[in-house]
């Protein structure tokens, strides 16, 4: 780039990154003060008030257990489908591929719903846990399938380009080292691939406490029992106890900032992972 | 510990695009061989399908006279070294070179033991706590084989283990490999574009293209007696020179070069002539050329002379055997140890343009 244009291109620079500052302060961070402020305003007892209460501890449990179960699903086996998709050839390959980012595109209440409708009475699956006597609607079964549903792309996604990147020559040297298939996977692969899927676990994380609209659907709304910490926000909003609500609100926020930052150094980490070896 | 590679009739498809075509040779106990050929020759695939990375089409292995053919990569024990090292990032290169060895599940202190002799075998005693970004990329190359050889493989396999070096650090790699080779007498098996390479390293050279082999022999064999025409223009430079036979000689223009007596008369034919076999003299003989450039490259003059049919042929000519030709005069040629071949085994293409390589 000449001087000239380097100069001219100046005054534009600082233009648009006023213009980025000024989108993200009040998008993003306009919002966060709003929730500080509004939480706090009334004093800080009622946080402590807000946080023992039973149903706002029952809820944040439940939140803690669909988000534990769904990470723990997601991961392992999106460490599975990532690794059939980067390592196998087979017919349906881009179907398979194709189809892991379908929960990107499609709306949480369709999801939702679809998984309603399932285990409704008269739905496809009803007859078999009916007669078994076990309940998915209405119960954390389904709220915790509709999260994990939400929930495959992102391991899969956050470890398939690195697996790609990393090559097979590695693993090629473990085998010819004498390794087994899961030696190698254990030893070469997985120390290579790990922040990727420690990325793909806080994403998980960050996304299934923050979910709404399919648990909505599914949970049936039951004060004290499906009750996740969203919809006691949601609820809370909605008897006007908007106080408790802007508290919660602020401790799944202040989670996701915790989230966003191991993320950040995740991501970082793999990275720097990638550039050696 | 150094044991024979017979390869019969190995053939790999990959789909419908056969990449290995019926590659038959014997790799002697102790030796190196290389694989020689230009990319896209099918060189690594026969070096993958004896370390069992690829499954062979048809054709065996035997090595010490047990079939390889039916064994997984882990049974075969050969010490495998990649292009691109294939380090284990994550690893010092201590636990680097003892990853076979824990594998194998040898007592602590004889692994330790080993990692350190290795270590010191490929000058790197001082690294062993190193990470594989922290090292050049021929220390790199050196850990890798280290790491090769730490189970005490039957066969060393070496996929271009210098291609990804500078052209100093190669040299350097070259000569310490010959040496360490030396000494171990492991049966070698050498993957290469670099014809220089396979000639300094190989005792026994077998140059592959278009997934088949075109000749084995050692590397005075090829290089002195090809017997095809690509290996005599891929092995080492020559000028390509192209006439008709006629009474067994290959004719071009105004003269003829002998050596076409198995050519049918009349055919097309191209005689293959290296530099240095190109003679340059004072008087106006046979054949004369016209001098087009003299380049000094040290202790030789490059001349590229021009045949009064406007073919060109490159001499490598000592200086003090110029015979006083100059840029522009035109001197006598005379062009020795031709090497004929019928074009219907078809003749690599752009040799002629530059044949100097």
């Amino acid at each position: 780039m000449s001087t000239v244009a380097k100069r001219g291109g100046r005054s534009g620079h600082a233009g648009i990154l006023a213009a980025c500052l000024v989108y993200v302060g009040l998008l993003l961070v306009l919002p966060l003060i709003g929730i500080v402020w509004t939480a706090l305003k009334p004093g800080f007892h009622i946080v402590t008030d807000t946080l023992s209460a039973p149903d706002v501890q029952h809820a944040l449990l439940l939140t803690v257990q669909i988000a534990v179960i769904t990470v723990a699903v997601t991961t392992f086996f999106g460490v599975i489908v990532a690794w059939v998709l980067v390592r196998q050839r087979f017919h349906g390959r881009s179907f398979l591929n194709a189809l892991v980012d379908l929960p990107f595109a499609l709306s949480p209440v369709t999801v939702g719903l679809a998984c309603f409708v399932l285990f409704a009475p008269g739905g496809w699956l009803a007859p078999f846990f009916d007669a078994r006597g076990i309940r998915i609607n209405f119960a954390l079964p389904s709220m915790v399938l509709v999260t994990i549903f939400i929930c495959i792309p992102f391991t899969i996604r956050e470890v398939v380009p690195v697996l790609e990147e990393i090559g097979v020559d590695e693993e090629d040297a473990s085998r010819t080292l004498g390794a087994s298939v899961w030696h190698t996977f254990r030893k070469v692969s997985l120390p290579n691939i790990r922040w990727a899927i420690a990325y793909g676990v806080a994403l998980s994380t960050a996304r299934s406490i923050g979910e709404i609209g399919a648990v909505l659907i599914v949970s049936g709304l039951i004060q004290g029992r499906t009750e996740t910490a969203t919809l006691y926000i949601f609820r809370a909003t909605e008897e006007r106890q908007t106080p408790q609500a802007y508290v919660v609100a602020l401790l799944l926020a202040a989670i996701s900032i915790v989230l966003l930052l191991a993320i950040e150094m995740f991501h970082h980490r793999q990275e720097r992972a990638m550039s050696s070896g | 510990m150094s044991t024979p590679i017979v390869v019969e009739g190995l053939t790999k498809r990959f789909g419908s695009f056969e990449a290995v075509t019926d590659v038959t040779f014997t790799a002697p106990a102790g030796a190196i061989t290389a694989l020689l050929g230009p990319s896209g020759s099918g060189k690594s695939t026969v070096l993958r399908m004896i370390a069992g990375l690829e499954e062979p089409t048809a054709g065996r292995i035997v090595m010490g006279g047990e079939e390889l053919t039916v064994k997984s990569v882990q049974e075969r024990r050969v010490g495998f070294v990649f292009q691109h090292y294939a380090l284990f990032r994550h690893m010092s290169v201590a636990d680097n070179v003892a990853f076979g060895l824990r594998v194998r599940k040898e007592a602590k202190d004889v692994r330790e033991a080993r990692v350190r002799d290795l270590l010191e075998l490929v000058h790197l005693a001082p690294f062993a706590d190193r990470y594989p970004d922290q090292l050049s990329g021929g220390q790199r190359q050196r850990v890798a084989l280290a790491r090769a050889l730490a189970p005490q493989p039957k066969v060393l396999l070496l996929d271009e283990p210098f291609g990804a070096l500078d052209a100093k650090v190669r040299q350097d790699l070259r000569r310490w490999l010959d040496e360490l080779h030396r000494e171990l007498g492991v049966t070698s098996l050498l993957v290469t574009h670099d014809q220089e390479e396979a000639l300094e390293l190989a005792n026994q050279v077998v140059v592959m293209h278009e997934g088949r082999v075109e000749q084995v022999g050692s590397p005075k064999e090829i290089y002195d007696d090809p017997v095809t025409a690509f290996v005599a223009g891929f092995v080492g430079s020559a000028n390509v020179l192209h006439g008709e036979v006629v009474d067994g000689h290959v004719r071009l223009g105004s003269f003829r070069l002998p050596g076409a007596g198995h050519l049918e008369e009349g055919t097309a034919a191209a005689a293959f002539v290296r530099p240095h076999d190109v003679r340059v003299s004072s008087g106006d003989g046979d054949t004369t050329a016209v001098v087009e450039r003299i380049a000094s490259l040290g202790w030789l003059s490059r001349v590229t002379l021009r045949l009064p049919d406007g073919d060109v042929v490159v001499a490598h000519v000592p200086h003090d055997e110029l015979h006083g030709a100059t840029e522009g005069a035109e001197v006598g040629l005379d062009l020795r140890n031709a090497k004929a071949f019928g074009l219907a085994d078809g003749v690599p293409p752009a040799q002629d343009a530059d044949p100097v390589g």
